[in-house]
């Protein structure tokens, strides 16, 4: 890594301190079926409607692997920069209602993806230690009480969701503030939908990010105690969530205390992330491999077919649309995320002003571009930078034809929004200065304030009576050459 | 006290298949005879968990119906068979003849039910075992033991015993069981019938509860050396259900019967036949002693081998099928099926369900393979028995180099008394010695009886076959058969 | 290897999920303690080298097609459960009184 501690530092936690955090972050792999049969992998369904022996893990029913889950998990993989390895299956044991074999088949020690790293858009690498291929487990609804888990009277489960096929991206203890974390997560989505592995939905589930916090002082090489963070719902709530549980941490060393290494909840309403179930005895998920599955060694053909069939990935889309705008690829992140990177550059190519394409792109058209095409998009572009249209007018035009899909001239003109020229402005004024002659005099001979206050009175005054289809730099222009 | 064994009562698989394709028997002839026979002599034996009676003859009907109408049946036309109770039928109660699986009625059938019941062949009931297969003598049901049809004081031998049992008495001439360690062929040998053990993966699992996953087997008992290969044609092959089933084929089983033994070389394995291994008895030996000399006098060349890791076969597989078993057995929970005890919490609930629903000898096999994959431990124990199997593959390896089928004992005694193994386990760990390398290696063996011990009982002997081995194996067991007939 | 102590079959069945009885830990921690001391012998052998058993046929890349098979019918599959309710699989609270 080459930026230094210092520089990238957790802005909440008190001086001298620094956040260590590592994600788990598993996504839901976008299957037709689920991982060991061939029961639909869908959302939403009736419950139990989904299953079958092998899902629901009756005795003497057995696993197949679904070929294209292994696939999809590969071109993730590479597409993170992963090594793709000889793979097994392994069984990890503990009992879980939701878990149907009370076995998860996970991977342990030879997952399918190793050493892999993804680099955020302001350039900070965060290394991946490992993404494996692994098992959903069902979904369990906490009944009676007040629906939560500490005060059900029963729990009804679900095993739709058992046999999902997911894969868990473990990163390294690289991300040293919840804003790198929020941006972690929201490359690895972005890579996601690239990939079109999975659809990727923190509020459905689709994908989950675990935070493991801890904290060290600044200098230190040292991994503390960590936190591991369940239950974050939402980009938000991971960075609160990192945010308060670093605090946390902080407090607890610095009164003399220590953090205990434990799961913990993160507690949406309260702010707070709050104690999971104590263990008696520390977790022993007795892993061997899976004997019901054979190895997954990709053949030298299949990395190959993986490769190519990996589409421009966000990093790489970011960089271009930032050189033709000639801004950093910071600034277009967002258009990137959205998914509107590729219209910016239509735009641009058609020969439009790059800085009003990503202004607009950025502030106006954040629900989409609709029916418009790029080329209209760049034609209006002209008309405003030229002139020709206000930037209110602009706005209005653009908002009709994201609707109709309309050329800009058309819009103009139906709407009367024809270029002022300047021998009308200059009457107008001529008007206002007659009516107005105290205030006109204040414009030319008053302090700074004054004058400023003034511009805007006679702007204001000018766009009134043009209703406001005065373009505002001609006029600012126009006040300027008046001034005596 | 007497037996009532009559292994040929029930005629052979393919007599009655015969018969009823041609039209000579009716199917449901065939079931009467065998349901009244079980009528007569199940009390006691107690051979069956449960009979299927009604579904058998309203199977059988059908299958008249459809003879009558012209249609091809399959090669088992009407041959009644018992399903080990293990094996998933569907709507029709499987146990593992254990209180954990109360009133369970599986929604699916297992790969090989469904190929015996496409090939024409008439389900009459479950057989009983050893709880979850774990035991050499079906002492460990919790529906009480199966007696020897052979002399009833003693035992059948397990985990199938009670499809051993079945064939043995007479109540049909076909039965499946599963081979974890032996619980094919040591019952075989005990009951005097020919019990198969196929190479890994060379018949669907697909339905099979799981014991030890890497080491099950499902094979067949029947009373012919023909029979059991008429019926390995029917439910073996590739099932794409079963990730670990063999995707190639080694052709009919019943095409190779007739080959002889003229120039195979036939190796006696030294550590089961020279006193490496303790507690083998002279009865059994000579008895395998004498196969070798009849094969010898059928054209074979017979030399002793060594197979030196054997000896560790034991050890190796008490850690890796209970360590396997511990994870397939964690799903008995009471959540999704069978017994339930409830408790204040899913924790409570699981605990009190599993305590009350597991017999004792679950329990043992449970702790001690989660113990073998306990933190700290896993590395010593399942890790190197898993290397271990590797090792006796080797060796098996360097022995098929030279000799193209091995013998060995199928069991280290006659039939046993009821009782007088169940105080020390690993003393009834111990029936399992000459049959657990060929799981470990997952290699095919097959147990053939060839005579009696000093006890009037019935004796198997052994042959092992290299993977993929099971022509040879069958026609080594074809020749064998013979020159007991000739014998006796 | 350490002897295995009564301490160690007591968590090793709260592992498994069993409730053993003090009589039963006895029994067990004397069985299952003389199934080790048989395991032992394993230590004798070279097994460093040795590369621990996989599919004794070799098989590697079993995978199926990702298509849709039917699933169960979940009335079928509820009648089997201990305790449904509203389409779904009853269970107690998982942190009831302790």
């Amino acid at each position: 890594m080459t930026d230094t501690a210092t520089d990238r530092r957790e802005p909440t936690l008190p001086d001298g301190w620094e956040l260590v955090c590592g994600l788990e972050v598993h996504v839901e792999l976008s299957t037709a079926t689920k991982l060991f049969c061939g029961c639909p992998n869908e959302f939403g369904s009736e419950p139990n409607t989904n299953v079958c022996p092998t899902c629901l893990g009756l005795p003497g029913s057995l696993p197949v692997m679904n070929a294209d889950a292994v696939t999809s998990a590969m071109r993730l993989g590479r597409a993170i920069n992963c090594t793709v390895k000889p793979s097994v299956m392994a069984r990890k044991n503990y009992f879980y209602p939701d878990m149907p074999k009370d076995f998860q088949t996970s991977q342990y020690d030879q997952p399918t993806n190793e050493n892999g790293w993804l680099d955020l858009p302001d350039g900070t690498r965060i290394e991946v230690e490992r993404a494996h291929i692994e098992e959903d487990t069902g979904k369990s609804t906490h009944v009676g009480g007040d629906g939560r888990i500490t005060s059900a009277e029963y729990s009804l489960i679900d095993y739709n969701r058992a046999g999902v096929p997911l894969l868990e991206i473990v990163s390294q203890p690289d991300i040293r503030t919840a804003e790198e974390a929020k941006a972690y997560v929201a490359e690895l989505r972005g890579i996601v939908l690239a990939l079109d592995v999975s659809d990727a939905r923190m509020e459905e589930g689709s994908m989950r990010v675990d935070a493991n916090v801890s904290v060290r002082p600044i200098g230190s090489d040292e991994l503390r105690t960590r936190c591991e963070i369940k239950n974050i719902n939402s980009l938000s709530s991971l960075g609160r969530a990192i945010v308060h549980e670093a605090n946390r941490h902080v407090d607890l060393w610095t009164t003399g205390e220590r953090p205990m290494q434990e799961t913990r909840h993160w507690d949406e309403e309260a702010g707070r992330t709050r104690s999971g179930r104590s263990k008696e005895d520390a977790e022993d998920y007795r892993y061997f491999p899976e004997p019901d599955l054979t190895p997954l060694i990709p053949t030298a053909a299949d990395l190959e077919a993986v490769d190519v069939s990996i589409p421009e990935l966000p990093s790489a889309v970011r960089s271009r649309l930032a050189d033709a705008a000639g801004v950093a690829p910071t600034e277009v992140s967002v258009l990137v995320d959205r998914g509107q990177a590729g219209f910016a550059l239509d735009t641009i190519d058609a020969g439009a002003d790059p800085t009003r394409v990503l202004v607009h792109l950025t502030n106006n058209l954040a629900d989409g571009t609709g029916e418009m095409d790029p080329a209209a998009f760049a034609a209006l572009v002209s008309m405003e930078v030229g002139g020709e249209l206000s930037s209110t007018q602009t706005k209005e035009v653009l908002a009709d034809m994201v609707v109709t899909g309309r050329t800009p001239d058309a819009v103009a003109s139906e709407k009367g929004f024809e270029a002022m020229d300047t021998g009308e402005l200059d009457g107008i004024l001529d008007g206002l200065i007659a009516d107005h002659p105290s205030e006109w005099e204040r414009f030319c001979s008053g302090d700074d304030g004054d004058a400023k206050k003034m511009s805007g009175f006679f702007t204001g005054q000018i766009m009134k009576a043009t209703r406001g289809q005065a373009d505002g730099k001609v006029v600012a222009q126009l006040l300027n050459t008046r001034k005596p | 006290m007497s037996g009532v064994a009559s292994p040929a009562a029930a005629g052979s698989v393919s007599d009655i298949a015969n018969a009823v394709t041609n039209g000579e028997r009716s199917a449901v002839s065939v079931v009467d005879a065998h349901l009244a026979r079980i009528d007569d002599h199940e009390g006691a034996v107690h051979a069956f968990n449960l009979v299927t009676a009604d579904a058998a003859r309203a199977t059988a009907a059908a299958i008249d119906e459809r003879l009558a109408a012209g249609e091809d049946v399959g090669p088992l036309a009407g041959v009644p068979v018992a399903i080990k109770d293990n094996m998933c039928t569907r709507g029709v109660p499987t146990t593992c003849s254990s209180k954990i699986l109360d009133g369970w009625r599986p929604p699916y059938d297992a790969t090989v039910v469904e190929r015996l019941a496409s090939a024409g062949a008439i389900m009459v009931g479950k057989t009983n075992l050893d709880e979850f297969a774990m035991g050499s003598s079906t002492e460990n049901s919790a529906f009480g033991p199966t007696h020897n049809p052979w002399q009833l004081d003693r035992v059948p031998g397990g985990s199938s015993g009670g499809s051993a049992a079945a064939v043995a008495a007479g109540f049909t001439p076909l039965s499946l069981g599963s081979d974890t360690g032996g619980s094919i062929r040591q019952p075989a040998s005990l009951c005097g019938v020919v019990g198969v053990k196929p190479t890994y993966g060379a018949v669907s699992r697909y339905g099979l509860i799981a014991f030890g996953s890497s080491l099950d087997q499902i094979g067949p008992f029947t009373t012919t050396v023909a029979d059991s290969a008429l019926t390995m044609d029917v439910i073996g092959g590739h099932d794409p259900r079963d990730a670990t089933s063999s995707t190639e084929s080694f052709g009919s089983l019943v095409d190779v019967l007739d080959r002889g033994v003229d120039g195979l070389r036939v190796g006696l394995i030294s550590e089961m036949t020279g006193g490496v291994i303790d507690g083998i008895a002279e009865d059994v030996l000579a008895r395998v002693r004498a196969a070798a000399e009849a094969l010898e006098a059928a054209g074979a060349t017979v030399g002793e081998v060594s197979v030196p890791s054997s000896v560790y076969g034991l050890p190796a597989y008490y850690m890796v099928a209970p360590a396997e078993a511990s994870s397939n057995l964690a799903r008995f929970d009471g959540v999704r099926y069978g017994l339930r005890v409830d408790g204040p919490n899913t924790a409570a609930m699981h605990t009190a369900s599993r305590t009350a629903g597991f017999g004792p000898e679950v329990k043992r096999r449970i702790m001690l393979g989660t113990y073998a994959l306990s933190a700290g431990y896993r590395d010593a124990y399942y890790g190197s028995a898993q290397k271990v199997r590797t090792l006796i593959t080797q060796d098996f390896d360097r022995a098929y180099a030279d000799f193209d089928v091995l013998l060995a004992p199928s069991s280290p005694t006659t039939a046993f008394e009821l009782g007088a193994k169940t105080a020390d386990p690993l003393t009834m760990y111990l029936n399992d010695v000459c049959t657990i390398p060929s799981n470990l290696s997952g290699q095919p063996s097959m147990s053939v009886p060839f005579g009696v011990g000093d006890d009037g009982l019935p004796i198997g002997v052994q042959i092992l076959a290299p993977l993929m081995g099971e022509p040879v194996m069958f026609q080594t067991a074809a020749v064998l058969e013979n020159a007991q007939e000739d014998a006796s | 290897m350490s002897k295995l102590s009564r301490d160690d079959v007591a968590h090793v069945a709260r592992l498994a999920m069993l409730e053993l009885d003090d009589a039963e830990i006895d029994a067990f921690t004397e069985q299952l303690g003389s199934v080790l001391a048989t395991a032992d012998d394993m230590a004798a052998l070279d097994l460093d080298s040795v590369v621990p058993a996989h599919h004794p046929l070799g098989l590697v890349n079993v995978m199926r097609p990702d298509v849709v098979q039917p699933s169960l019918d979940r009335d079928e599959v509820l009648a089997q459960a201990p305790a449904a309710e509203d389409g779904r699989f009853c269970v107690p609270p998982a942190l009831g009184e302790q």
